[in-house]
């Protein structure tokens, strides 16, 4: 079924209320997503200027609020150039490409609702009930990995049709590394599907509300959040797996050629990304809009707080990342992808595959779950010795004939 | 341990902020609420300067004119009148403009001026919105009748900035020469009459020479 499980589409609503609700929370969801980005970019070099003993913006409106808009603003009075060599089509698309992903991610978030320890996450609006999400497909997550998938398109195409060397330097240099975290994200995903066994974000998050102990987090041991959490990094560019588009590195990376609104809708969709990723973690590992909600005031409204004050820290980790660590070389990155996070994600899951099974089949605890915890995480042990045996054994013999070997 | 280490400078980030809400602590000087202290000799905007009796000290020689590098000054002198002079002696500045958009500071023309008629403020936030306006004509350059230079409307004045113009030609000597220095060669200015030289290039003639 195209329209998922939101209860607004199962039940016999008339048609005129649906389209009203829908286009109601395609309207609000848009533009506070627009005003979020905004007001992220502000409390961002706030917080940046204050980790580095200055001030951040102050001048445009109070605390420099209205900077983000004085400075699209002045984005959208530039000049609008298109290179000679480059490819025009491709060239004018490519901020699509970027943008609109980062928009449709956050129309599966589960924002608010009653997602106390006996609610349900629906709220009824105008006598109907809905969630407070866009939409809630069955395939919910998957559409978050899809979506982020097609954003590397738009950081390749972005450099390949600019038709000049660092663009497409940054843009090569873009699309492996998101490719390649992108495999350690699904891993660390699959770990939490398993625990969870829906792909619907909506169910995810219900299933997360009896308290901390039930969050994916604790649920999943504390691993695939880790691996998630730097997977997430790298797919966002974010630093300090910013190589893409460092400046000191490529000059702008894929979007040195882009100026004025196309270079805006890049520049927002790198912040949208954050945020709405953000927002993804929280639901999958965080509990989404659960947590202790007083008796006075309307449920949801609860659940909003506590779904935003969750994803404000998280958006400001980013931001304190973004102030503290260095940028490995791009080999270095290109190695915790592959050879720590992958097999990391991969035996996490198989670790957790086992205990499941284990329980499965209908063995409850005691001694013979400890044994199995014990041989399971011995196998994983000594596989991954034997990896990291494998790597150094395979520096040396480069080193050997003669190759020279970064560490 | 290196691991330790990784979370050790998330620390020291984490620990600036409290370092930088404490007011005082942040190194950024809110311009332009705030402005740093000037030097006292900063070569800023000229002013056209006068004697206590109110007659203007520029005799039109066009010194400064000839030795500007930007040739930026232009000055056309002209007789005066017997009955109401301007200027002590047989001629004053009738035309003088500066052109501050070719102006590089550099007061070669305080130098030059025989009669420590220009000298210059520490004033360069002036910012004007039409090129006319940057040709500063001698209206605008004469000190008015307190000896301060007149605040135009688009220029920035703060407290101090308006004082001690002839500053820089205290502080050296006519020519450079140390023989000269710590001798008062000043003429009496306009609101400040005459003053101490500063110590200039050797402070031991200022000593031995006494109370000036």
């Amino acid at each position: 079924m195209i329209a998922g499980l939101d209860p607004l589409f199962l039940g016999d609503a008339g048609t005129m209320e649906v389209l009203l609700i829908v286009v109601m929370k395609v309207v609000v969801a848009f533009a506070l997503l627009l005003v979020s980005v905004m007001l992220y970019i502000w409390w961002m070099r706030k917080f940046i200027g204050a980790m580095q003993n200055r001030v951040g913006p102050s001048r445009a409106g109070p605390f420099g609020i209205l900077q983000t808009l004085a400075d699209g603003i002045k984005l959208f009075f530039k000049e609008d150039l298109i290179p000679n060599k480059a490819d025009k089509l491709v060239f004018r698309i490519a901020p699509f490409f970027s943008i609109v992903p980062a928009l449709l991610v956050f129309s599966v978030v589960p924002v608010a609702g009653d997602f106390s320890s006996g609610g349900d996450g629906t709220v009824t609006w105008f006598g109907n009930k809905t969630f407070v999400q866009l939409a809630d497909p069955h395939i919910g997550i998957l559409f978050v990995l899809a979506m982020s998938s097609i954003a590397v398109y738009g950081i390749m195409l972005a450099g390949w049709s600019s038709g000049s060397k660092y663009p497409l330097l940054g843009s090569v240099r873009a699309s492996a590394q998101m490719v390649s975290y992108e495999a350690a994200l699904g891993l660390a995903l699959v770990a939490v599907l398993m625990k969870t066994g829906t792909l619907s974000t909506h169910d995810i998050a219900l299933s997360q509300n009896g308290g901390i102990t039930d969050w994916g987090l604790v649920i999943t041991g504390f691993v695939p959040f880790i691996v998630f959490f730097i997977a997430t990094t790298a797919e966002l560019n974010s630093p300090p797996f910013d190589l893409v588009e460092a400046e000191q590195e490529l000059v702008g990376g894929f979007h040195t050629e882009y100026s004025s609104i196309r270079f805006a809708l890049f520049f927002m969709a790198e912040f949208m990304n954050v945020i709405t990723m953000s927002a993804v973690m929280v639901t999958l590992f965080f509990g989404g809009p659960g947590g202790y909600y007083p008796s006075f005031g309307p449920a949801w409204l609860w659940g909003l707080f506590w779904f935003v004050g969750k994803v404000f820290i998280f958006a400001s980790v980013f931001v304190w990342m973004r102030g503290t660590l260095p940028r490995p070389r791009y080999d270095q990155l290109m190695d915790l992808g592959w050879k720590i996070l992958i097999p990391l994600a991969l035996g996490w899951v198989l670790l957790l595959a086992t205990l499941d099974v284990f329980e499965d089949r209908g063995n409850d605890g005691g001694l013979s779950q400890i044994l199995v915890l014990v041989v399971s995480v011995t196998t994983l042990t000594l596989l991954a010795g034997l990896l990291m045996k494998s790597i150094t054994i395979g520096k040396e013999r480069r080193e050997a004939e003669g190759e020279e070997v970064f560490g | 341990m290196s691991m330790l280490n990784f979370f050790k400078g998330f620390a020291v980030t984490f620990g600036k902020l409290n370092h930088a809400t404490k007011s005082g602590k942040v190194v950024t000087t809110s311009y332009p609420k705030e402005k740093r202290d000037k030097p006292l000799r900063l070569h800023g905007r000229h002013v056209l300067n006068r004697y206590d009796d109110g007659m203007e000290k520029c005799i039109g020689c066009e010194l400064c004119a000839s030795v500007c590098p930007a040739n930026c000054i232009y000055v056309r002198g002209a007789d005066n009148d017997l009955d109401q002079p301007t200027s002590p002696g047989e001629r004053f500045g009738f035309i003088y403009e500066i052109n501050y958009l070719r102006c590089i500071h550099c007061d070669l023309c305080v130098e030059a001026c025989p009669t420590q008629a220009i000298t210059e403020t520490k004033l360069f936030e002036f910012s004007f919105t039409d090129r006319q306006q940057a040709i500063y004509t001698k209206e605008e350059l004469v000190v008015d009748d307190t000896g301060k230079p007149k605040h135009l409307p688009w220029e920035d004045w703060r407290p101090g900035e308006d004082e001690f113009t002839s500053a820089w030609m205290r502080a050296t000597s006519p020519s450079g020469a140390a023989s000269y220095a710590g001798k008062v060669q000043w003429t009496p200015e306009l609101g400040y009459g005459t003053r101490q030289p500063e110590k200039g290039q050797s402070e031991q003639i200022l000593e031995t020479e006494g109370d000036q």
